[in-house]
C-alpha cells in the first residue's frame, strides 16, 4: 500500500513540475492550441498574486480567475489541485495556514463560477516552495501566490 | 547556593559591577558542602574554571577512548558557558592513578575551580568500565560521590554525556540536559527547491544521521516523551498530513482519523495524546488527538488561524497561536475546552509557543518591524524578554532541563539557508551547532534512558 501510495505521489510530483515549467514571454502564441495546458499556464494565467498577509481576492487576481473558470468549463474532464503559498515573512505553522486560506479563497470563486466541487483539490505550501528567492517585496510579492495547476489531482 | 545564582545573575548584575556570592554545591552531602566563590564582573560572568584530564588508562583500555572522554565533558561544560576548561596543556601534573590522593596544589596553582578525575577499562567481556570523581578543589573535598558506569564501548559517548550532565547538576543544580538528543529537518538544494529530511543528532551535533524516509517535503518533527518515536508533518499524499515515526524500525504510520490538511502535531507530557492543527475548509483548528483509541477531539471553533499548539507539562492546559484578535498572538486554553485566555500583549506578532518541561516559562517567535526574535515570558505573559534578533529566527525548542533554546536561523537571499543555533534563558551563549547540512526546525528530546 505504502508504496503505491508512493508511487502515485512521485507521479503527481512530475505532473507538478512538468506544470511548473515556466514559459512566460518566450512562448510562441501560434503554436499553442488554445486547449493546451501551456496555454492555461501561460495566456490564462495560471497564479494569482496576495496581499502580505491577506487571503482576499484582488480585482488582478479576480480577473485572472475569471479567465481561469472559461477555461477549464470547457475542459471538464480536467481536474485540477489549488496550491496555496506565503512569502518567507511569517512562521512556517502559520504560513501553512495561511496558505491554506489562499488556496480556498480560489476554490470558492472557482465554485461560484460553476466549477465542479470534485474536480478540485487543494493544498497548502506555506513558505516551503518560493518561486523567487530573494529576500526582498519583489520577490515575495511573487511567492504570496495561488496556482491552479491542471491536471493534477490529489487522491487521499 | 550556586544554582541561586546562575539563574539570578542577570537580575544582580544589572544593578552591580562586582559581586562575590557564597555558593554551595548541591551535593549529596549537605551539611558539609564545599564552598565557591563566582564572580561577577560587569556584566561578564566568570565562567568555573574547569580542569578535565584524559581519563586514566586502566586495563586494556583504549587511549583514544581515554582523551575523547574527557574531550566530550569539556566541550559540553564549555558549551553552557558557565564554565571553562583549563588546556590540559597548562597541567603541571596528570593524575597517574584513580585512587591516589589528589595532589590538590598541583590544580590551585593553574587556577581550577573544579577537578574531574576519571578512569576507563576494558572488562574481559568487552565492556567499558568508566568511573568517575568530581573535586572542589580550594576546598579540597569531593562534590558528591564517585560514579561507575559499565557499557558497550560503542557507548562511550553517551557516558561522557552522563557524566557531564552529573557534573552540570552538581555544581549549578539545575536539570540535566546532555545526554540528549535532537530530531530536525536536514536540508539541502537550492532555496526554491529544497530537499527537505528528517534526520537526528546528539545535542552536541555527534552522530548525524538523517532517518529512513522518501525524501518528500517534511515538516517539524518531535519527539514523544520516551524519545523513541517522533511525530511529524509529511507531504507523502501530496497534502500536508501528520505521521509518527517509530525510531527503533524508523516505520512510519499515518493517523487514520485526521482529514484533510493536519500539520503542527506535539505530543502531551505522558505521551497519550497529541495536539495539533487541522485545516477544514480553509479554516485552521486545534484537535486533540487520543492515540490509543483515535479519537479526535475539537478544541477551538474561530474562523480565524489557530495553530502551533504545545501542552502544559501538567497535561492541563495548550498555548497556541492565533490571529482571532487581527495578528498572531498567543493564547491559553483549558484541555478540556472553554475560552481561550490571550497572554501575549505586545507590539508585533507572537508564534510558535513551546511550554517550557518546567512549566514556568513559554517561549515563542516575535515578529516585529521585520526582524524575528526568539523570546520568553512567563505563563500569564508577563516578564517578557527578547533573546535573539536577526532577519528569520524561528521555532524555539527546549532542552530537557528548561534553561536552554534550541532554534533555527534562516540568512537572507538566493544563498540564504537555515542552521540550528542554542542560547541559554537568560540571553548568554548564542552558538551555532555544527550540521553537515542547512537545518532547521530543532525539537530536543528528554534526557535518554
Amino acid at each position: 500500500m505504502k508504496n503505491i501510495g508512493l508511487a502515485i505521489f512521485i507521479i503527481l510530483l512530475l505532473v507538478g513540475c512538468e506544470n511548473n515549467k515556466s514559459f512566460k514571454n518566450s512562448i510562441d502564441k501560434a503554436q499553442i492550441s488554445e486547449s493546451d495546458i501551456e496555454y492555461f499556464q501561460n495566456l490564462v494565467g495560471d497564479t494569482v498574486l496576495f496581499t502580505v498577509d491577506q487571503s482576499g481576492l484582488r480585482p488582478d487576481a479576480i480577473s485572472i480567475l475569471n479567465a481561469q473558470a472559461n477555461w477549464l468549463k470547457e475542459k471538464k474532464f480536467l481536474p485540477i489541485t489549488i496550491e496555496g503559498h506565503a512569502d518567507e515573512q511569517g512562521t512556517r505553522e502559520y504560513n501553512l495556514a495561511l496558505g491554506a486560506r489562499r488556496a480556498t479563497a480560489v476554490r470558492e470563486f472557482l465554485l461560484a463560477k460553476g466549477i465542479e466541487q470534485d474536480r478540485i483539490s487543494i493544498v497548502t505550501y506555506g513558505k516551503e516552495r518560493p518561486l523567487r528567492v530573494c529576500s526582498n517585496e519583489e520577490c515575495w510579492s511573487k511567492n504570496r501566490r495561488a496556482v491552479t495547476v491542471v491536471g493534477k489531482k490529489i487522491v487521499e | 547556593m550556586v544554582n541561586h545564582i546562575v539563574l539570578n545573575f542577570l537580575k544582580i548584575i544589572s544593578f552591580t559591577s562586582i559581586l562575590f556570592i557564597n555558593s554551595s554545591f548541591v551535593a549529596a552531602q549537605k551539611n558539609d558542602a564545599p564552598q565557591l566563590d563566582m564572580t561577577v564582573n560587569r556584566g561578564v560572568i566568570k565562567p568555573i574554571s574547569l580542569a578535565v584530564p584524559s581519563f586514566i588508562e586502566e586495563s586494556g583500555a583504549n587511549s583514544i577512548i581515554s582523551r575523547e572522554l574527557a574531550k566530550v565533558i569539556s566541550n559540553n561544560l564549555d558549551s553552557t558557558g558557565l564554565f571553562k576548561s583549563i588546556p590540559q596543556s597548562a597541567y603541571v601534573s596528570m593524575p597517574l592513578s584513580f585512587n591516589t590522593p589528589v595532589q590538590f596544589s598541583d590544580w590551585s596553582i593553574i587556577n581550577a575551580d573544579v577537578l574531574v578525575m576519571g578512569s576507563v577499562g576494558l572488562k574481559p567481556d568487552g565492556r567499558l568500565e568508566v568511573k568517575f570523581r568530581l573535586w572542589d578543589v580550594s576546598q579540597q573535598k569531593e562534590i558528591g560521590k564517585g560514579k561507575q558506569y559499565f557499557t558497550n564501548s560503542e557507548s562511550w559517548r553517551r557516558i561522557s554525556h552522563k557524566i557531564s550532565d552529573t557534573i552540570y547538576t552538581r555544581v549549578t543544580g539545575e536539570g540535566a540536559y546532555f545526554d540528549s538528543r535532537v530530531v530536525f529537518v536536514s536540508e539541502t538544494g537550492p532555496k526554491d527547491n529544497r530537499t527537505k529530511r528528517l534526520a537526528i543528532m546528539d545535542q552536541d551535533g555527534a552522530n548525524f544521521r538523517l532517518l529512513k524516509h522518501p525524501p518528500s517535503l517534511v515538516i517539524a518533527p518531535r519527539f514523544s516523551p520516551t524519545t523513541n518515536k517522533i511525530i511529524f508533518t509529511g507531504y507523502e499524499t501530496g497534502k500536508p498530513k501528520v505521521y509518527l515515526m517509530d525510531l527503533s524500525s524508523e516505520d512510519i504510520t499515518s493517523l487514520p482519523e485526521l482529514k484533510g490538511m493536519s500539520f503542527a502535531p506535539r505530543f502531551s507530557a505522558d505521551g497519550s495524546q497529541i495536539v495539533l492543527s487541522m485545516t477544514e475548509n480553509g479554516n485552521t483548528d486545534i484537535f486533540i488527538n487520543t492515540l490509543s483509541t483515535g479519537v479526535k477531539r475539537r478544541l477551538t471553533t474561530n474562523n480565524a488561524i489557530d495553530t502551533a499548539p504545545s501542552f502544559s507539562p501538567d497535561g492541563k492546559s495548550i498555548v497556541f497561536e492565533s490571529d482571532r484578535g487581527g495578528g498572531q498572538q498567543l493564547y491559553i486554553i483549558s484541555t478540556q475546552g472553554g475560552d481561550a485566555k490571550r497572554i501575549s500583549f505586545g507590539e508585533g506578532r507572537y508564534a510558535t509557543p513551546v511550554w517550557s518541561p518546567r512549566g514556568d516559562l513559554i517561549a515563542f517567535t516575535k515578529i516585529k518591524e521585520g526582524k524575528f526574535h526568539i523570546g520568553v515570558m512567563r505563563v500569564d505573559g508577563t516578564k517578557e524578554r527578547l533573546l535573539t534578533t536577526s532577519f528569520l529566527d524561528e521555532g524555539p525548542a527546549w532542552a530537557p532541563n528548561g534553561r536552554v533554546l534550541m532554534f533555527f536561523r534562516e540568512t537572507p537571499g538566493k544563498a540564504g539557508a537555515p542552521s540550528i543555533y542554542s542560547i541559554d534563558i537568560s540571553g548568554r551563549n548564542l552558538r551555532k551547532i555544527k550540521t553537515s547540512s542547512f537545518a532547521s526546525d530543532p525539537n530536543w528530546s528528554p534526557i535518554l534512558n
